[in-house]
């Protein structure tokens, strides 16, 4: 029996593991979460609608802007309230920017988990580029509570659009930088390919989303599905693996980020002129009702299933965490690996203990 | 219990016309599921079923096998504390079609109790045991129920409503 965690530098946060091998070889594993169980959705139920939002960016603390966009999305659909397109727009582009932010932090840690020490190196300081942008237009670099129910806080600052043009640009050249380092280093690909396979059938069954079933080879994608906000007016491909091993899972997040950043600059071409909020009283009272809405994170699939009985706080905040569910999947994927592999398998499902254990 | 279940859904008038999907489930689903007692209803423009709690897994039998419905993806396991009851909310996609279905059923607050889907869908595991950690619920079948965001030895069940949340105090 070898012990993982709950303090351990490659858990990406407060999770346990315990092993039972035979000689290096895994036999058996039992995950051990919930060390940062907080009650958000316990707690959802005692705020009011516009205090949720502020929990929602404590869920998945690397990407908060998609975690704020998906419930305040959920609000508006139970309200039936419109948007302002301009809003839309701000929304999408700051959460494709969260985005490649997201897989950045991952591309880094993950070259850690395989013993490659520069890649972060490289991916943090492109990521630095970003999260210095989302202050200037949020006011935070994390926490952002900027995504409001109605639309965005305030608008985006005069030298937005030059300066998301420079910032673009910068990152194709960072990410080009960190792929060629990293991507087919003969070592690197040694770590990864063949590692943790997972078929699609299994990945399906039991939840999987995002890139880490994209890397099984199915094309499932919310943004492509079930087209929300304004994301059916861009053109944009969903990469896929093909085998379904570490190798894949991480190079469909690579090929990702440089499909966000092609979103990101259509959406700056076609952003309208006009208000960035639907006005709300503080107090929401939605009507009497129920509703799931799902998004896409960059982590999969991000859903909430809200109740409300009419009063101004909601009945019941369910939030179905896209990590919980690709979390789940570790035990048939570490099984009968080697002790090494598995901080790679654990490493590639890009998990956040803040949401997993909500 | 349909009287009681007007927290969850909305009345005739206001119901949202389905899409295309929809509408092709709500044709087909009642014809698939003849042989039990379903009852069919409306979670925001998703189309929902109110189940018997017994014949649970051979619903999803059906419906995770079926040519027509097809629904391989088992979304997300929510339960609602309706004070009188408590609704096991099941989310289901397709991932071939593309249609999605709710499937609820309700339980007795003393005791609740109701079959696992561990046998059908491998994702329904943790979704589960949080179920029994944070409402107290018992899936029957399930390998492993053991606490899993609670630590082992806590007491009562906090995702109940009558479980009490802790006055904010200053420090």
């Amino acid at each position: 029996m070898v012990n993982m965690g709950p303090q351990h530098p490659s858990t990406h946060g407060v999770f346990r593991m315990v092993m039972a091998v035979d000689g290096e070889v895994v036999v058996d594993v039992e995950p051990h979460i919930g060390y940062l169980h907080r009650g958000s959705e316990k707690l959802s139920e005692n705020e009011l609608y516009v205090q949720v939002v502020t929990l929602f960016d404590r869920l998945d603390y690397i990407s908060n802007l998609n975690n704020e966009m998906v419930f305040c999305r959920t609000v508006e659909k139970l309200m039936g309230l419109e948007i302002p397109e301009r809003a839309e727009y701000i929304r999408v582009i700051l959460c494709e920017l969260n985005r490649v932010a997201s897989h950045l932090l991952f591309f880094g840690t993950f070259g850690l988990d395989a013993g490659a020490m520069t890649p972060v190196m490289y991916t943090f300081r492109e990521r630095e580029k970003i999260q210095s942008m989302f202050e200037m237009v949020t006011g935070a670099r994390m926490m952002h509570n900027y995504i409001r129910i109605g639309g965005v806080k305030n608008d985006i600052p005069d030298d937005f659009h030059r300066r998301m043009h420079e910032l673009i640009s910068e990152l194709r050249k960072g990410i080009d930088e960190a792929d060629q380092l990293l991507s087919f280093n003969e070592i690197f690909l040694a770590r990864t390919k063949g590692i943790g396979i997972i078929s699609a059938e299994k990945a399906i069954n039991y939840g999987m989303t995002g890139p880490s079933l994209r890397a099984s080879g199915v094309p499932m994608d919310i943004r492509k599905d079930e087209p929300y906000s304004v994301y059916d007016r861009f053109e944009f491909g969903i990469p896929i693996g093909e085998n379904g091993d570490c190798w894949d899972r991480y190079y469909v997040r690579v090929e990702e980020m440089r499909q966000s950043m092609k979103i990101i600059e259509q959406a700056l071409d076609q952003i309208p002129e006009g208000p960035t909020i639907t006005p709300t009283r503080l107090v929401l009272r939605p009507p009497k009702g129920e509703v799931y809405v799902r998004g896409e994170n960059p982590r999969g699939e991000l859903g909430v299933y809200l109740v409300s009985d009419g009063a101004d706080r909601p009945y019941r905040v369910k939030v179905r965490p896209p990590s919980f569910c690709n979390l789940m999947a570790i035990k048939e994927l570490i099984k009968d690996t080697y002790i090494a592999d598995s901080v790679v398998i654990l490493g590639s499902l890009d998990i956040v203990l803040g949401e997993v254990d909500r | 219990m349909v009287e009681n279940n007007s927290n969850g859904d909305q009345s005739p008038e206001e119901m949202v016309t389905l899409d295309e999907k929809g509408q092709f489930l709500e044709q087909t689903v009642p014809g698939i599921l003849s042989s039990y007692e379903i009852e069919i209803g409306r979670s925001s423009d998703t189309l929902a079923l109110i189940i018997d709690s017994k014949d649970l897994l051979n619903i999803f039998g059906i419906l995770k096998h079926d040519p027509q419905t097809f629904f391989d993806f088992l979304v997300c396991i929510s339960v609602v504390d309706y004070i009188e009851y408590i609704q096991i909310v099941y989310h289901l996609l397709s991932t071939t079609k593309q249609h999605k279905l709710v499937v609820k059923a309700n339980l007795g607050v003393d005791n609740p109790a109701i079959s696992s889907l561990t046998s059908l869908w491998l994702g329904a595991d943790w979704f589960e045991r949080e179920g029994h950690d944070l409402f107290g619920v018992v899936f029957e079948g399930h390998p492993n129920l053991e606490p899993l965001l609670l630590y082992e030895g806590f007491e009562g069940h906090p995702g109940l409503k009558s479980y009490p949340l802790p006055e904010y105090k200053e420090w």
